[in-house]
């Protein structure tokens, strides 16, 4: 057994295989892998007995259910008016600056990945950014930094 | 009686059934509200849009197609307010459409292009959309896929989910990301996909289209050194009339022989020909099979048998039961095995050496292009099918070669392979296979013929989804001594939703049957992926009307009766399950993956 | 600015934690009794469409069938709205005594809280409060249970529609309406869906009486209200008001001096000009003299630095990415709607184009599936008919 289908079968045992257990199981894959492979989805597929294509059509609808390989944190940067007015762009320039990377891309040490997002529901304290499930408001340019240096620490 | 409603549509009362929407209570007056996502055969969507109406007093338009009645509506389908929003949502579909008609394959059957046509969408301010980015799957043997068509009504998919239970195309992304999508967006060869083409024939647009080898075939009739033969299937000669302007149900088999010599093919055979010899074959080996279950205990051949004539349910079959493959018949469908005995048998016969001939079937049906290309489909020695058409590409051919079709005379198919019966006319419905097969066994093992009045065992015929039916078989001849008494447990299914509940009971242990007829389309190939569009169960029953009427007024209407299947027999297979038919006729099967 | 114009109201996040007294207090109830007081309050749904809280308890209690379910609906995606985190931070208990209460007439065993994946971290502390919650549901002799349903980054699941069909492990796509969950819900069952404000009221309301509830607001716009306040203002952060407000003494209060615009109701709302300030009331559509503007508490302000064709562009991409895509009228209008302003401004097109764009936001709003779609046309034309030269030059 690969360890996708271990993840997947012991997400199916705490859940079960009932269509209304799709999210929840693919939200258990990704908070392990980060992302859905083809292999995750074949085996929930298989286990929950519906199609594969439906697998990926629903988890590619969620924007946070990303199929590409991700890094193990990732960041999304709120690009919604406010944080957009309070200087996301600043903000995304000096994230691209401490990660040396572009916005969609994985470092190559697979520790971050940074993307953008709409509204985080921080708006009186944008610009905000989460990462994976860690929100982090008011940001400065200084601030981003201080977090990236702290992440890279871990 | 449930509770009536009372409306009024563009001012003229109507009384309709509680839960009628307005969009069928519009049709009981004979207005016409146009349509895209929806589809008789399939759940409402209401994505479209373009069946909006105005409701009076409400600020809003509402979906036709989606909405129930309610009592004392006053609905307009023309008003001011509903052409203008109306020609905006046609509007916008063209402006993320690639709209060069000219060069698409559903050009002059197309409902966008018939409603752009109506609503005289000439100008086109919105900005386009559609700037090429799209991708085209043509790797398919069956279908190409073009994005660049599609207006994104879920059609497909609610078809290949609902209908087949199949599950190849699923929409993915949202937003103006969404698009229809298989399994990682992988080409259609790659996955599921059971080739049915029901997907086609239920696509509104040129997004979904067969592959055709139409240019192939004028090429190989072309060349003075080939002997083109071709056959074709039962359904053809029911479907083909409507793709000539004739009507839903017309039998053209005269026709349609004769146009083919015109088109300049060299022989003109009959897939009817082979569809007998399948009933010989399969039947037999369904005998062989109770025998050796019931009598013998030997269950390497499992009960119940299931048939293996619609390569689409072969295909989903193979991906969906990989552990019961030992149920399905291992007989070819009539067109393999027509082929196989094409390239040797028949050329032979007229003395052509194989190499040189060229075989083409006529098929109501996209699977079989596949089916041609399996790699197993060689046995003479080279593929034994080379092309197959649909009979929408027929079709195409005979227009092209500027046929007056309605003006044919009738005429008969070459011989030999040639000829057929009634039973082998209705394989093209569902329940046809079923009732072939039982005319042919029941006579095997009673000597008699099977007890329904003018051989009509009406109770496999229809259009219901999963019907049973079993025979009380008494009186048997000595050969058949342990079938004294028994009753043989048959079902038919159509539609692969259909053959999945079956087949899942089955695998349960939930049913006890000796013999399943499955075909992969609704209605079985009558109304096949290759059939003319559009295709619902008005259009299926009149098709069907038309093959019962057909094997009516055959002379011969049992399989074993087919004297040119008696002839082959004698002079080059031996018998059922012979030798030379094992190696002909029947075939084996795979394991496929699950995505 | 900070003149204190608008009375500041403690309701919801009153510092009180008697769930044990007030739930057994009422669960001693009729339903009837309970329904009355809701409707007799005048609350209407804080999730933006502003239903009748009673109504719809009422209309779900009286469907027939086994299995009903509430649902609390914390996907909170509209931009400029973060007000329901807040409740769910730090008065998570009135919630769920909503959401319990709401069970208890209706007839359903089962609530969901579908909270929206941005909000993961409130996922720990909130588990905890169920728990508790359902220690005291179990004292109390209640079997109504409450899980917390994930989502994962989807605006339109908070369409409610939508929601079910993400509970149901699909596709976030609207469904045709009618039915209304209120009569085929989550798994085709009756359901309640309301907003987490709207639950943290029924608090308020179950507890001191729908009086008190009442004396707020104004005619059939009643009660306090939650705003999220972000923008251009010195003083961002979340606030109780009442309804009925007139937006000049909102920007008198919030504003900075060289408030410009302000936009009600996020992106799905409507732009207001300075000029209209005056005349423009927060409420629901009503009786009231004059605009009445209804928002989910979404309140955005801009000063002149601000380019109103950035805002909007910027809504269009909200839109044009968090549309479900199913229907033409919004999946391929956004995308017009956004090419088309870009089209404009680049002087690809005519500024008379800007009318067409007009007319087919109108079209959208007739004839998009769902609210989403429905809605662009309120910001859209809002803003392209009060700002037109930004949108041009
Ligand atoms: C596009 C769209 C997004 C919505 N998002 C939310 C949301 O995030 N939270 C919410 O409570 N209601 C949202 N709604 C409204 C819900 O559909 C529904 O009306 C509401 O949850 C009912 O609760 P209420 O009556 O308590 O307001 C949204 C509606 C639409 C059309
Ligand atoms: S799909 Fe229809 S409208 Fe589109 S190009 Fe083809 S024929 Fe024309
Ligand atoms: S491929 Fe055809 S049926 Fe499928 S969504 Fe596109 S236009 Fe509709
Ligand atoms: S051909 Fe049949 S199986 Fe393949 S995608 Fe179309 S409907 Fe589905
Ligand atoms: S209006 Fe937009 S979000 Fe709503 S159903 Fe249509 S495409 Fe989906
Ligand atoms: S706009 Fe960034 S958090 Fe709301
Ligand atoms: S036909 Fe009614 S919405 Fe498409």
């Amino acid at each position: 057994m690969t360890d996708i289908q271990q993840l997947v079968g012991e997400l199916v045992k705490k859940h079960g295989t009932k269509r209304e257990k799709l999210l929840p199981i693919l939200q258990g894959v990704i908070e392990k892998e980060r992302s859905l492979s083809d292999y995750a989805m074949i085996e929930i597929a298989k286990q929950l007995g519906i199609s594969a294509a439906d697998v990926y059509g629903t988890a590619t609808f969620y924007s946070f259910m990303d199929t590409e390989p991700r890094g193990e944190n990732i960041i999304r940067v709120c690009k919604t008016i406010t944080c957009f007015m309070k200087g996301k762009n600043q903000i995304l320039l000096a994230l691209e600056d401490a990660l040396k990377i572009k916005l969609g891309e994985t470092t190559p040490d697979k520790k971050f990945t940074l993307l953008e997002t709409n509204c985080l529901g921080w708006c009186h304290k944008a610009p905000a950014m989460l990462i994976n499930d860690e929100i982090y408001t008011d940001l400065t340019i200084e601030r981003v930094h201080e977090i990236i240096g702290e992440y890279k620490n871990k | 009686m449930s509770k009536m409603v009372n409306l009024k549509i563009n001012g003229i009362d109507v009384s309709v059934e509680a839960g009628t929407t307005i969009l069928e209570a519009a049709e009981k007056l004979k207005i016409k509200i146009p349509v895209l996502c929806y589809h008789k055969d399939l759940c409402i969507a209401g994505n479209c849009r373009v069946c909006v109406v105005e409701v009076v007093g409400s600020r809003k338009l509402v979906a036709a197609c989606a909405t129930p009645v309610n009592e004392g509506l006053e609905i307009l389908t023309n008003s001011l307010l509903v052409r203008n929003a109306r020609k905006d949502i046609i509007e916008l579909l063209l402006s993320e459409h690639n709209a060069d008609c000219t060069k698409c394959y559903r050009n002059g059957n197309c409902e966008l292009q018939d409603l752009a046509a109506e609503y005289k969408i000439t100008n086109q301010d919105f900005i386009d959309l559609a700037h090429g980015t799209y991708t085209i799957d043509d790797l398919s043997p069956s279908i190409v896929k073009d994005d660049s068509r599609c207006i994104r009504c879920q059609r497909c998919v609610r078809t290949c989910t609902e209908l087949q239970s199949v599950g190849a195309l699923s929409v993915a992304h949202k937003g103006s990301e969404m698009k229809i999508s298989t399994f990682f967006d992988r080409n259609i060869r790659e996955v599921v996909c059971t080739n049915c083409g029901q997907c086609v024939i239920h696509c509104p647009t040129g997004a979904l289209v067969e592959k055709t080898y139409i240019e192939r075939v004028w090429d190989a009739i072309a060349d003075p050194t080939k002997h083109v033969v071709v056959q074709t299937a039962t359904a053809v000669r029911i479907g083909l009339g409507e793709e000539l302007e004739l009507d839903a149900g017309s039998r053209v088999t005269g026709k349609m022989v004769s146009a083919l010599k015109r088109l300049g093919f060299d022989s003109v055979l009959d897939t009817d020909f082979t569809a007998d010899l399948t009933i010989m074959e399969e039947g037999t080996e369904l005998l062989h099979r109770l025998k050796a279950n019931l009598v013998e205990g030997d269950t390497s051949e499992p009960l119940p048998l299931t048939t293996s004539c619609s390569p689409g349910w072969v295909k989903f079959f193979e991906h969906t039961f990989p552990d019961m493959l030992d149920h399905m018949s291992t007989c070819k469908s009539p067109q393999q095995m027509f082929g196989a005995l094409a390239k040797t048998y028949f050329a032979k016969k007229i003395e052509v050496d194989p190499e040189n001939m060229v075989s083409v079937s006529i098929m109501p049906c996209t699977a079989k292009k596949y089916e041609a290309d399996r790699p197993e489909m060689r046995d003479s020695g080279q593929k034994d099918v080379d092309y197959v058409l649909t009979t929408r590409e027929l079709a195409v051919m005979i227009k092209q070669a500027g046929i007056q079709f309605s003006d044919l005379p009738e005429e008969k198919y070459d011989s030999i392979m040639g000829q057929s019966t009634g039973a082998a006319v209705i394989f093209g419905a569902t329940g046809g296979v079923m009732e072939a097969a039982l005319r042919t066994a029941y006579e095997i093992v009673t000597g008699r013929e099977v007890p329904f009045e003018n051989l009509n065992i009406t109770p496999v015929r229809g259009l219901e989804g999963v019907r049973e039916a079993s025979v009380k078989i008494e009186n048997v001849l000595p050969d058949w001594k342990f079938l004294e008494g028994a009753e043989l447990k048959c079902c038919v299914a159509h539609g692969l939703a259909n053959a999945r509940k079956v087949m899942e009971k089955v695998q349960n242990k939930e049913v006890e049957y000796h013999f399943i007829e499955i075909m992969a389309c609704p209605g079985g190939c009558l109304g096949g992926g290759g059939q003319p569009i559009p295709t619902n169960d008005e259009i299926r029953k009149k098709r069907m009307d038309a093959i019962y009427e057909e094997d009516a007024n055959m002379t011969l209407r049992k399989s074993h009766e087919n004297p040119e299947v008696v002839q082959i027999y004698k002079e080059f297979l031996g018998e059922p399950l012979g030798k030379e038919s094992h190696k002909l006729l029947h075939t084996e099967y795979f394991e496929r993956q699950r995505y | 600015m900070g003149k204190n114009m608008l009375k500041r109201i403690d309701l919801i996040f009153k510092n009180e934690h008697d769930t044990d007294e007030i739930l057994s207090k009422i669960f001693k109830r009729s339903n009837d009794d309970l329904i009355n007081d809701l409707i007799g309050s005048g609350l209407k749904g804080r999730g933006g469409a502003g239903f009748p809280t009673g109504l719809k308890w009422k209309l779900t209690s009286e469907a027939k069938d086994d299995e009903k379910y509430v649902i609390c609906n914390a996907d909170e995606g509209e931009p400029g709205t973060f007000k329901d985190r807040e409740i769910l931070t730090q008065v998570p208990h009135k919630v769920l005594t909503g959401m319990a209460v709401c069970g208890r007439i209706i007839g359903a065993k089962k609530g969901f809280i579908y909270l929206r994946g941005e909000y993961n971290f409130l996922k720990p502390h909130l588990n905890e409060e169920i728990d508790k919650f359902h220690a005291i549901l179990k004292k109390l002799g209640s079997d109504f249970r409450i899980e917390i349903f994930s989502g994962s980054g989807a605006y339109i699941c908070g369409e409610e529609s939508s929601l079910m069909e993400s509970m149901e492990g699909k596709r976030g796509e609207p469904r045709n309406k009618p039915p209304f969950p209120t009569e085929k819900g989550y798994l085709g069952k009756p359901t309640v869906i309301n907003n987490v404000e709207t639950l943290a009221h029924a608090w308020t309301i179950f507890k001191y009486g729908p009086k008190k509830f009442r004396d707020l607001g104004v005619q059939d716009s009643r009660g306090s209200k939650l705003f999220s306040v972000s923008g251009d203002t010195p003083i961002a952060g979340i606030y109780e008001l009442e309804l009925g407000m007139s937006l000049q003494d909102f920007v008198d209060d919030f504003g900075d001096d060289d408030c410009k615009a302000v936009q009600v109701g996020g992106a799905a709302g409507f732009c207001v000009p300075r000029k209209k300030f005056r005349e423009t009331a927060i409420g629901y559509q009503g009786k009231l003299t004059g605009i009445s503007l209804p928002t989910g508490g979404s309140m955005m302000l801009f000063n002149s630095s601000r380019s109103m064709y950035n805002v909007l562009k910027n809504y269009l991409e909200f839109f044009e990415e968090e549309s479900c895509g199913q229907c033409t009228p919004c999946r391929v209008g956004c995308q017009q709607l956004l090419e088309g302003i870009e089209a404009v401004k680049r002087g690809e097109k005519h500024q008379h184009y800007l009318n067409k764009l007009l007319r087919l936001s109108e079209t959208m709003k007739m004839t998009a599936k769902c609210g989403l779609g429905q809605s662009v046309a309120n910001s859209f034309s809002s803003i392209v008919e009060n700002f037109r030269e930004e949108m041009i030059y």
